[in-house]
């Protein structure tokens, strides 16, 4: 029993991880229509900005933090802007996933040029040790993934609910064209939105690598796939639904990786995923529109 | 022989020319290579170039004629590798290589084909993302499954395990472990010759651009367009989705058992058989123009090619690939360039966009 809630601990902590990627995929997805696949390298980007500030400089961590998350939305902004922008309105909605993969791939290389495809040890950034509550022992890297997913979320939250740029969001995302009627910037919007996730990415990204302390240019890959699966899991396009699903996809993966098989445990993920889909084909928390004729 | 082109009509004249072409490609490749003018990478790359374009060919079909987008043909191509390969382990003694390597390609495609139909039943129903991302998790799926199969045969028959090789209980004396989990199938006899890659490809390219110009092509198309039109006409969608899934699936699967047979070990790594080599598929079909095959076919060709040809730049080779890949994608796609390059009678530079799937509002 200590063991099953010390996986589920474990399972929530990863999955923190993963939901704070996922929100900014959801947020990104909800206003451009678009599968942002460098979404997973900007994460890779930001924990190798870390990396360098704090123990290539032997700077201060927050400098590390900080740092890393100006670079990324600058990089977000940038990818942007340059990749995205004049693909718009492009007759298929594909060509603007390629390009994606086009950053993506050049972000992956990018950095296996600068910083060679050998991991690094990345030094945590968590200021404080394991945390004894009773029998159980928990780790402080889980505990500061926990509670900073939550802030996130309850700031997003309130950021787009309260706040004008935040309506104007939720505004683009459901008519571009209509909201752009009503005097809201469209073009700034989608680049906030990217800026934000880019940032969310950031932070994610050193939170990953501190509780997985091994970096190299594809650490973002496969994270950028699984919170994908869990923006789509709890309904692409909302923020809490991907909270859901980030969460509950950790704890799916770490909970089959210990009962089931270490080796199917993506497996086992992706399994599940299917299966909500088929029973709930627009994920937990997303909206069923109905088509018109 | 003039005549009887001009005599044609333009969907005929125009696969024609898509014929040629491979056909063209083939006997200049194989003249070259007769006078020693072909590198040992080049020819190395030779199998794997029909490899790639044929799975090209397959995915447009799901995705250009059929109108959805998969993630996951990496996973029957992984499938047909898995089923061939296997195939021709356990008849590498009794059988002759040509009727194996045959039967190897023919059970690689009907394997996938099963897989896709099983499959489609489920992910057919989903539309959009949601279809893209599932076939994504089936694609994973295989690929991790594969890496966990152990496959034995020994006097008294097949075994099977999903834990070890130690597992499959064999005969001591005449037990043989055909695929060994995470090390895959090791011996496969080399059968593919760029000859029989060709041959695939053709074969391919006859059955879809067939299916195009026919009935059920047209009906698959008219549910792209608009699938409550389609459906309010009497179209059977689910049937026809199926049709299209399923035949995309048979084509990847002998693809998959074709490369099979080009290697000496055949292991389910996320570099062969992941997403990112089903994506690899994705950006051959919409570079070369979706719903084009001739596209599909010259975009695999490049960018196959394209590595190879920036080998001199090292490691800056990859930068240049997915700088060159950006830089083509927005000049053929974005609105503003294509209506210059358009304006300067440029456009023939331009990858053609077939059947190109039009706004319905």
């Amino acid at each position: 029993m200590v063991s099953f809630i010390t996986n589920l601990i474990n399972g929530i902590s990863l999955g923190s991880i993963y939901a704070i990627i996922a929100i900014g995929y959801t947020m990104v997805y909800g206003i451009s229509k678009m599968l942002n696949f460098a979404h997973g390298d900007i994460i890779m980007v930001g924990a190798f900005v870390a990396f360098i500030i704090i123990s290539g400089l032997n700077l201060p961590a927050a400098l590390g933090i900080i740092a890393a998350v100006i670079v990324c939305t600058a990089l977000g902004i940038a990818i942007e802007k340059i990749a995205y922008k004049p693909l718009r309105h492009a007759a298929s909605p594909l060509a603007v996933l390629i390009t994606a993969i086009g950053v993506s791939y050049f972000l992956e290389n990018a950095a296996l040029l600068l910083f060679g495809s050998d991991p690094k040890i990345f030094t945590s950034v968590v200021p404080f040790t394991n945390v004894t509550i009773g029998p159980f022992l928990i780790p402080g890297t889980t505990l500061i993934s926990i509670l900073v997913s939550l802030v996130l979320v309850i700031l997003l939250q309130f950021f787009i609910n309260k706040t004008k740029p935040g309506q104007a969001m939720l505004a683009c995302a459901q008519d571009r064209d209509a909201a752009s009627l009503m005097g809201i910037s469209v073009n700034n919007t989608i680049t906030l939105t990217f800026a934000i996730g880019s940032a969310l990415a950031a932070i994610a990204g050193v939170l990953l690598c501190s509780a997985y302390p091994s970096l190299s240019p594809y650490t973002g890959a496969m994270p950028g796939i699984k919170a994908f699966v869990a923006a789509v899991f709890g309904g692409i396009g909302s923020v809490p639904g991907a909270m859901i699903g980030g969460i509950l996809l950790g704890v799916i993966e770490i909970l089959g990786r210990t009962y089931i098989s270490s080796q199917l445990s993506d497996a086992i993920v992706f399994a599940v995923l299917i299966v909500v889909l088929l029973v709930k084909p627009t994920g937990l928390l997303g909206k069923n529109i109905q088509e018109k004729v | 022989m003039k005549s009887k082109i001009a005599a044609m009509s333009k969907t005929s004249r125009d696969n024609f020319k898509t014929y040629a072409m491979v056909l063209i490609v083939y006997v200049v490749v194989m003249i070259f290579q007769a006078a020693g003018l072909v590198s040992s990478q080049m020819s190395g790359l030779l199998v794997p170039l029909c490899v790639y374009a044929t799975m090209a060919v397959s995915l447009n079909l799901v995705v250009g004629i059929l109108g959805e987008l998969s993630l996951g043909h990496a996973g029957f191509m992984c499938v047909g590798a898995f089923a061939g390969a296997f195939f021709s382990k356990i008849t590498e003694n009794s059988m002759g290589t040509f009727p194996r390597f045959f039967l190897a390609i023919v059970i690689g495609g009907l394997v996938a084909g099963i897989f896709g139909f099983l499959i489609g039943i489920p992910v057919l129903r989903l539309n959009g993302d949601y279809l893209a991302i599932v076939t994504l998790a089936f694609g994973e799926i295989i690929k991790n499954i594969m890496n966990v199969l152990y496959v034995g045969q020994d006097a008294s028959g097949l075994h099977f395990s999903m834990t070890s090789a130690t597992d499959l209980n064999m005969d001591g004396a005449t037990g043989n472990l055909i695929i060994n989990g995470p090390q895959g199938i090791t011996g496969t006899p080399f059968d593919s010759t760029f000859t029989a890659g060709i041959i695939i490809l053709m074969i391919s390219l006859i059955v879809v651009l067939n299916l195009m110009n026919s009935r059920d092509g047209r009906a698959i198309m008219s549910i792209r367009d608009n699938h409550i039109a389609a459906e309010s006409v009497g179209i059977n969608i689910t049937k026809y989705k199926m049709t299209a899934f399923t035949i995309s699936a048979v084509i990847a699967g002998c693809a998959g058992s074709l490369y099979a047979h080009n290697l000496a070990s055949l292991i389910a790594t996320p570099a062969r058989f992941g997403y990112n080599m089903s994506i690899m598929f994705l950006v051959f079909v919409v570079l070369g123009g979706i719903g084009s095959m001739r596209g599909s076919i010259i975009a695999a060709t490049i960018l196959t090619l394209l590595p190879e040809i920036l080998r001199f730049m090292a490691g800056y080779r990859m930068l240049i690939y997915s700088i060159v890949l950006i830089v083509i994608m927005i000049v053929n796609w974005n609105p503003k360039s294509r209506a210059w390059l358009a304006e300067h009678n440029l456009s023939r530079f331009l990858f053609k966009k077939h059947h190109e799937k039009k706004e319905v509002k």
